[in-house]
């Protein structure tokens, strides 16, 4: 198990080498940089601005620089926050991300789960049929549809929530998570009907029964467990989506995430900003899919067999 | 089991109670009217509250409340008004102005205000290292372009100098009309040396200084909190010399920046104002709510760059058809919801008593015409070229209409390309374009910040634009000009021989577009969109 785990990891290194390299080259190669503008400035003013923030030095010079400064740690200053540095943006951001996150998680597997389950007891029935439409519409709606649908009804027309922000009024993070979590609630509720579909004609559910256990006995203590496995291996790659693809929501809610700060950044061609973030988010989703590997190899011995010479 | 179920449960029972918790009380703003509080939505994030360092326009309204200049401008009028300064000599020339600084006014920290502080914040801004992007702003001091661009080395030499401690006296290189306004400006504001020295060098971009817990600052208001991309808050400062006449107590700026959500914002009575309203939602608040929606003539243009350096527009003949054959009240009318002003000219009409020429007007007859002698009859021929301009719906509806409108007028075909914006600006830079939509803002009021655009050369000129006569009118002749009434004269035959060669084709001057509680007051639409925070307050309608 440990020599699986210790295989993984070195091939994580390379990953990420390659994601800094790739994007450090990559951004400077885009059009414009973080200080043009509609106003020309003068030669010497754009000399001294680009002496300010080491752009003066060539590429490569610039890159070992950058790799130093990112062994110790430093992702170095923010163009477009001048006196920020990268990394205080990021742990600003981080953990607003990480809330609307796991509040998002925990509504799709509220409803995914539990819609999922329901629609998986009488398969092809009204009660599959009905959560499995609405699972169908919640994937195939965009989140800066949904979001603002969301608005109009529940803080413009009811006005029971405020129409956006993130901890500055009551309430202010439901509408943002429900939108966040709807698509991952529905992928989880077709995962989970699935999962139970298959679970639920094996024979050992016969014997639960045949024993004369009460039918909630039998599908919440017997089939959920096999049936759900499905549903927590995805879990470890949705939440680096969810870390990760929060952007529009953010947008849509004026949340104060790292998703608004990639985005500014890109805009901006905050060359640092963007490594720094693309870095950060790199390395969790290749941590979270190293987890769920480890994750799946501690179910299924036949995986880790391959690593055993 | 149980214990762990009943928390659960418990989470998700408050989770429902604190979202239907704020039900019944005030809605944000009447509260804020209620305190002395305003929102205040500046449609983006600032970058920095170093007033060197800065550059955007909601980078200007939080910065003026922090901050204070030699003189402040009356948001009626846009006169000049006493800030810093009490008052001030301008010698017969109009070249030497003597600043006599109030003795009342302070640090935030307690310190006293000096003209010191002026002379060293003015040194800082035109510092070379510095690379602060409005360093131009300052150049009508004497010798400031030279010091800024590293032909002198000594400040010594540039104009400004320390009578007394409440004494300045400014040296220009030229009568600048405009120069008091410049001092409006964050570029011309002080900053405190003692605190921007103590976090490092003085010219440091990165430094800390300007952070919420280190900033010193000598305006109206003072900064209590900054959470990023969340809000911004300043407090009214109580030693401000002139506190009794500060009616706010404190102003919250929100940087929401989708336009669609600032308006939900504004609906749902989390702000007070915004910065712009989405224009498909103009005619709906016009109609039902017309006492929150505020349009006012500002001071910008819209109009296209035309690269006079590639055929066919190399042609004056065609870039005039072009031109003639653009039916810019019927633009107004379809695409811009009727609140724009039709621009025949490239300088906004009304700056300070400058009134830019009417050279030509609709006239698809004439246009046909001119096509026709520049060798394509009826458009026959024509080989067409691209209009660009940067990813944003409103500019890709203009361009769909004006491409329509040429089709039509004059059986041409041209196609439309956007590009991303620092790809835009880019291609724009390198003049890598036919036709270029462009946005200028003023940068004061006066035609000079218009006309000195398209001077040879110029930074910004980027159409290839050349003529002898409009260099030296701008660049000599109207800045040595005393009269008012004779120097207009220079700027109207600089814009007449700017657009007989039509190196630009102006489309419309911009309006400023604002919601507007009906409680702020003291903030009345001016063309430069300029507040003055002393003249601002929040009164509950009766």
């Amino acid at each position: 198990m440990w020599r699986f785990i210790g295989i993984r990891t070195l091939q994580a290194i390379p990953v990420i080498f390659a994601v800094i390299t790739i994007t450090f080259f990559l951004v400077r190669a885009a059009p414009g940089g973080p200080f043009s503008s509609e106003k020309a400035v003068s030669e010497q003013v754009k000399a001294a601005l680009e002496a300010q923030y080491n752009l003066n030095l060539p590429a490569y010079e610039q890159y070992l620089a950058y790799l130093k400064d990112l062994l110790q740690g430093d992702f170095g200053p923010s163009f477009n926050f001048p006196g920020r540095d990268v990394s205080e943006l990021i742990f600003q951001g981080l953990p607003v991300t990480a809330e609307l996150g796991l509040y998002a998680m925990l509504i799709a597997l509220i409803i995914g789960v539990f819609s999922g389950v329901i629609a998986s007891l009488k398969p092809n029935t009204l009660q599959d049929y009905g959560p499995m439409s609405f699972a169908m519409i919640g994937i195939c709606m965009p989140s800066f549809l949904l979001g603002p649908t969301l608005v109009l009804i529940f803080a413009i027309w009811l006005e029971w929530l405020p129409v956006s922000g993130w901890g500055n009024t009551p309430g202010d993070k439901i509408l943002p998570s429900i939108t966040l979590g709807a698509m991952y609630a529905a992928y989880i509720a077709r995962l989970s009907r699935a999962g139970m579909l298959e679970v639920l004609s094996q024979d050992y559910l016969r014997t639960a029964r045949a024993k004369g256990l009460p039918e909630y006995k039998v599908i919440i203590k017997h089939a959920l467990r096999g049936g759900l496995i499905p549903v927590v291996t995805y879990l470890g790659p949705a939440f680096a989506g969810l870390l990760s693809g929060s952007f529009v929501v953010e947008t849509v809610f004026q949340v104060p995430g790292l998703g608004r700060f990639y985005i500014q950044a890109a805009f901006n061609r905050d060359y640092t900003m963007i490594l720094g973030t693309t870095i950060f988010l790199a390395t969790l989703i290749v941590l979270f899919n190293l987890l769920s590997d480890v994750l799946a190899a501690w179910m299924n011995p036949r995986l880790r067999y391959q690593y055993r010479k | 089991m149980n214990t762990a179920r009943n928390y659960f449960f418990t989470v998700i029972i408050a989770f429902i109670l604190t979202a239907c918790g704020g039900g019944s009380e005030l809605r944000q703003v009447d509260q804020g009217t209620l305190d002395g509080v305003l929102y205040f939505g500046t449609g983006t994030e600032i970058q920095t509250l170093d007033p060197h360092i800065a550059t955007g326009v909601p980078e200007h309204h939080i910065i003026n409340t922090l901050f204070e200049g030699l003189v402040l401008k009356n948001p009626y009028t846009l006169e000049p008004e006493p800030g810093i300064a009490e008052s001030w000599d301008i010698s017969a020339d109009g070249m030497t102005y003597t600043f006599h600084l109030r003795q009342n006014a302070n640090w935030s920290n307690g310190d006293p205000l000096t003209a010191e502080d002026f002379r060293w914040s003015w040194e800082r801004a035109l510092t070379p290292a510095m690379a602060a992007q409005n360093s131009y702003m300052l150049y009508p001091l004497l010798n400031a372009e030279e010091f800024t661009t590293g032909q002198i080395n000594d400040f010594s030499e540039v104009g400004v100098k320390v009578i007394d401690d409440y004494t300045l006296e400014v040296q220009l290189r030229a009568p600048t009309p405009y120069f008091l306004q410049l001092l409006d400006h964050y570029i011309a504001f002080p900053v405190h040396r003692a605190t921007v020295e103590s976090f490092g060098s003085y010219t440091d971009q990165l430094s800390r200084w300007s952070r919420e817990g280190n900033i010193v600052t000598n305006g109206p208001f003072e900064l209590s909190e900054w959470r990023l991309n969340s809000f911004l808050r300043v407090d009214k400062r109580a030693d401000y010399w002139d506190a009794e006449n500060v009616k706010l107590n404190a102003i919250v700026f929100d940087p929401t920046e989708n336009q669609t959500t600032v308006e939900r914002k504004f609906r749902d009575g989390l702000i007070h104002r915004t910065e712009d309203v989405p224009l498909d939602k103009v005619p709906v608040y016009l109609q039902e709510n017309p006492d929150e929606i505020v349009i006012a003539p500002y001071l910008s243009s819209y109009y296209y760059l035309i690269n006079t350096k590639r055929a066919p527009l190399n042609d004056l003949r065609v870039r005039r058809a072009l031109s003639l054959a653009l039916d810019r009240d019927l633009l107004n009318e379809t695409v811009l919801e009727n609140i724009m002003s039709p621009a025949y000219f490239l300088t906004p009409p009304g700056t300070v008593g400058y009134n830019p020429p009417v050279t030509f007007t609709y006239d698809p007859e004439q246009a046909r015409a001119l096509l026709a002698e520049a060798g394509y009859p009826n458009g026959e021929g024509f080989p067409g070229f691209e209009i660009l301009y940067n990813t944003q719906e409103n500019h890709r509806r203009i361009a769909i209409a004006i491409q329509e409108m040429w089709r039509e007028a004059l059986n041409i075909n041209v196609t439309i390309i956007n590009q991303e914006w620092q790809v835009y600006l880019e291609s724009v830079d390198n003049m890598n374009f036919d036709l270029a939509r462009r946005g200028w803002s003023g940068d004061y009021v006066d035609p000079n910040t218009y006309l000195d655009l398209f001077i040879t050369g110029g930074g910004n000129n980027n159409t290839g634009f050349s003529n002898e006569r409009y260099d030296e009118i701008v660049l000599n002749e109207a800045p040595r000009e005393l009269d008012v009434e004779a120097r207009n004269a220079l700027y109207f035959e600089a814009e007449t021989i700017l657009m007989e060669n039509m190196p630009i084709i102006p489309i419309y001057i911009y309006q400023t577009k604002n919601l507007k509680h009906p409680d702020l007051q003291g903030a009345p639409s001016n063309i430069m969109d300029h507040y003055n925070w002393k003249y601002v307050y929040l009164e509950a309608e009766q």
